[in-house]
């Protein structure tokens, strides 16, 4: 196997280093390191992370290979720094079976440019209903650890129970996507201010918070862990700290977008700006971010969620919910985190990579940069300042918030267990 | 003026002003016995309807016709849009079949925003209704009522209705017609007061300019024009009030309730009215409602409407002239129907 000399990156934001990969596995890292026998890469001034994990992808396939396939969404995850991604439950058919799971989980093997770690449906066909086969995905060669029924809520409050309980039994968490149905019928949009001129139907914090409210509480009276997917309001974050306070054994993740836009933008009634949950207010935006950089968020994760240019070129009512994310995630967290001093590139390791391979269980991901790990690395340019260009997207889909917004940083290599899938910011 | 017409909202005080001034020079060629304009000869207006209105339609297509313009209706019933053919490739179609200016309504708040903004086509858009957003050209004809009656057909031309008290009762949460009659009113000066059930007011109503009530008997004594919206009957399905019986005793404008209105103060409604729920009859068919009146300022103000963004006979001018110099469209409606009318 090939060796790699990354010379002069500073390591987790630190001081400069030379990081040698040798094979699969980081072999040394020192300064003075000797190049011999191996290709180099010069890294002044960059960041090197631990290969950045993602909780939270729609990957499409089976079934939307018109949005997105798995070859298409895991080079889109290589560009934008990634080495692992969970592959949410709703493509069609579900993931609620181990034979769908495992197809996604080896169509990520053979293309080889990120690990897909498929998550298993809580429910049969996502209807909240019947508790899918959780043990047997488990049990499968994809080795499920992480259920949602994302897109939907698992709202039956006995259900959610019984599958936070079942999972126990294999070190599985269900990832929660907070949604009170009843109080988000026929819901468009951030219900407040801007909902109540555009006229567009309110999705209230609280149909989020109450669903949170609960399950922490169910957590906590089975002894299991809960995972809060895409958290948006000031409210979820209030009751996040208080149940990690309480003890209670809950994670919860934040979007890059919610972390940036406010639901001021829908007033353009242009769809790309359309996802669910919404876009929240200046004050909510403020809370996540604080939230994030004191460690009641968890994690970041992308949500991305591609579609075809037809399902947002029309009008609100009728476009689909969701954005890509996983090209500009980093972006934008240097952005709203880093750059702002709430985090710092340590802190950033933390939330993209450490953290969510815990949540997530995904071994081989999430370790430090050090000797006798995996070489799952990312190399980042902060000083880099470019403008967003949707057409050089490697996701088969465009339906970004920021085509021409400019975002600083930019990831120039990504190596997955030695093996560069992102050279220069281009595809391996 | 601008462009288009998608929000009352996006009119200033100047503009309103000359819309209603210019809506009482349409209203003169009602009075006439041929009631025909050639302002708009040779250009063509499609009115694009997702959602069924008749009355709204038809108001649109006298307007136009008085114009001469040449008139096309296109109705895609239901909300079957996005099934089918896309609000983009409707709206492309009929561009390609020539047409300056489209008068849309829908059922989804913000599409006639997205035609006027997404560079799908570059005909005028006019907003006929969209989802509960806005109704500006309701919001005109409703403003232009009011200044008949509160100020006066001659006496109104060139003023507003500073400090006219408007009370807007019913359902508002689900009204662009409340909407549309909040900004427009807000900008010609009067005072508004929403009344409704908590329940049918908006998370968000407290930064609107106007006042919110609950009471509705507290504030008839204190408007000069009371507003009654229309009130679904399946509303009460969704809980947002007990009973039909309670909703009419709580917030139905009765004869016992007009009385406690001021002598002048007129009672309306964009129709269709719902008897016995929101109004009785007695005061549906009373002199001081002006339901009928309001339709047929409604053509009035559509012709207005047209004729200000299509720049009567100049088929160049809304398409390239800057956006600054628009405002003189209504120097030249002062001399343009007179001389023009045909005889």
């Amino acid at each position: 196997m090939s060796r790699i000399l990354i010379r002069g990156a500073r390591v987790l934001g630190g001081e400069a280093r030379d990081v040698l990969v040798d094979g699969e596995t980081i072999a040394e890292v020192g300064t003075g390191l000797s190049a011999e026998g191996a290709e180099v890469v010069e890294a002044d001034g960059k960041v090197l992370l631990p290969g950045l994990v993602d909780l939270h992808t729609h990957l499409r396939e089976p079934g939307r290979e018109d949005s997105e396939t798995v070859l298409t969404g895991t080079r889109a995850a290589a560009s934008g720094g990634y080495t692992a991604v969970f592959a949410m439950a709703n493509t069609f058919p579900v993931a609620d079976t181990a034979g769908v799971v495992e197809q996604v989980y080896r169509l990520g093997r053979e293309h080889g440019y990120c690990d897909v770690q498929p998550v298993g449906a809580v429910t049969v066909g996502l209807e909240g209903q019947k508790l899918a086969e959780l043990g047997a995905m488990h049990e499968s060669a994809a080795g499920v650890t992480v259920f949602s029924d994302d897109g939907k809520c698992v709202h039956d409050a006995v259900i959610m129970r019984r599958a936070l309980e079942y999972v126990k039994a294999f070190g599985g968490v269900v990832a929660q996507h907070a949604q009170e149905p009843r109080l988000t019928e026929g819901a468009q949009m951030n219900e407040g201010v801007v909902s109540a001129e555009l006229g567009l139907g309110g999705w209230p914090a609280v149909a989020e918070e109450s669903i949170i409210a609960r399950d922490v509480l169910l957590a906590e009276h089975v002894g299991s862990r809960v995972h809060v997917c895409h958290l948006s309001t000031a409210g979820s974050v209030e009751i996040v700290r208080w149940a990690k306070s309480r003890g209670i054994d809950v994670t919860a993740e934040v979007t890059p977008h919610h972390l940036l836009l406010t639901d001021e933008l829908v007033r353009t009634y242009n769809p790309v700006y359309k996802v669910n949950p919404p876009l929240r207010t200046e004050r909510d935006v403020r809370a996540l971010r604080e939230a994030l950089a004191d460690g009641t968020i968890d994690i970041v994760a992308t949500d991305h969620a591609p579609h075809p240019h037809e399902d947002k070129d029309c009008e609100w009512a009728a476009a689909a919910m969701g954005m890509v994310g996983l090209e500009t995630a980093l972006s934008v967290v240097q952005q709203t985190m880093v750059d702002t001093g709430l985090l710092t590139w340590e802190g950033v390791a933390d939330r993209m990579s450490f953290a969510p391979a815990r949540i997530g269980r995904a071994t081989g991901h999430g370790r430090p940069v050090s000797a006798g790990e995996p070489a799952n690395l990312t190399l980042v340019d902060p000083a880099y300042r470019g403008e967003v260009d949707p057409a050089g997207f490697a996701s088969r889909s465009r339906n970004t918030p920021y085509e021409g917004r400019e975002l600083p940083g930019r990831v120039t290599h990504t190596w997955l267990r030695g093996k560069a899938t992102l050279v220069d910011g281009k595809l391996a | 003026m601008q462009r288009h017409l998608i929000s009352a909202a996006d009119l200033t005080r100047d503009d309103a002003i000359l819309l209603l001034d210019t809506a009482e020079e349409m209203a003169r060629v009602a009075d006439r016995p041929i009631k025909k304009l050639p302002t708009l000869r040779g250009r063509t207006v499609v009115n694009l309807f997702f959602e069924d209105s008749t009355r709204t339609r038809i108001s649109f297509e006298a307007a136009e016709k008085r114009l001469s313009a040449d008139v096309i209706n296109f109705s895609a019933k239901g909300s079957s849009v996005s099934k089918g053919e896309s609000l983009k490739d409707t709206a492309q179609t009929l561009e390609a079949m020539g047409v300056d200016a489209v008068v849309i309504r829908h059922g989804a708040s913000g599409a006639p925003y997205r035609l006027a903004t997404s560079g799908w086509i570059d005909a005028a858009v006019i907003n006929a209704g969209d989802g509960t957003h806005q109704h500006p050209t309701q919001a005109l004809l409703d403003a232009f009522t009011m200044r008949r009656r509160l100020v006066g057909r001659d006496a109104g031309i060139g003023r507003d209705l500073a400090g006219r008290r408007v009370t807007i009762v019913g359902d508002v949460l689900h009204s662009r017609v409340a909407r549309s009659n909040v900004d427009l009113l807000h900008t010609l000066g009067a005072e508004v007061t929403l009344v409704a059930p908590p329940t049918l007011l908006p998370v968000g109503v407290e930064t609107w300019p106007c006042e919110i009530a609950y009471d509705l008997d507290g504030t008839l004594p204190k408007s000069d024009a009371v507003m009654m919206l229309r009130v679904q009957r399946e509303r009460m399905n969704a809980a947002f009030f007990p009973t039909e019986r309670e909703y009419s005793r709580r917030y139905g404008l009765d004869g016992e309730r007009m009385a406690r209105m001021p002598e002048h103060a007129v009672v309306m409604h964009p129709g269709p009215m719902v008897r016995g729920m929101e109004i009785t009859a007695e005061v549906a068919d009373s002199d001081r409602c002006t339901v009928v009146e309001q339709v047929a300022n409604g053509v009035s103000m559509r012709m207005a409407v047209l004729y200000l963004l299509l720049g009567g006979n100049e088929p160049a001018v809304t398409h390239t002239r800057p956006p600054a110099a628009q405002q003189s469209a209504g120097e030249r409606s002062a001399h343009t129907f007179d001389t023009a009318e045909e005889k």
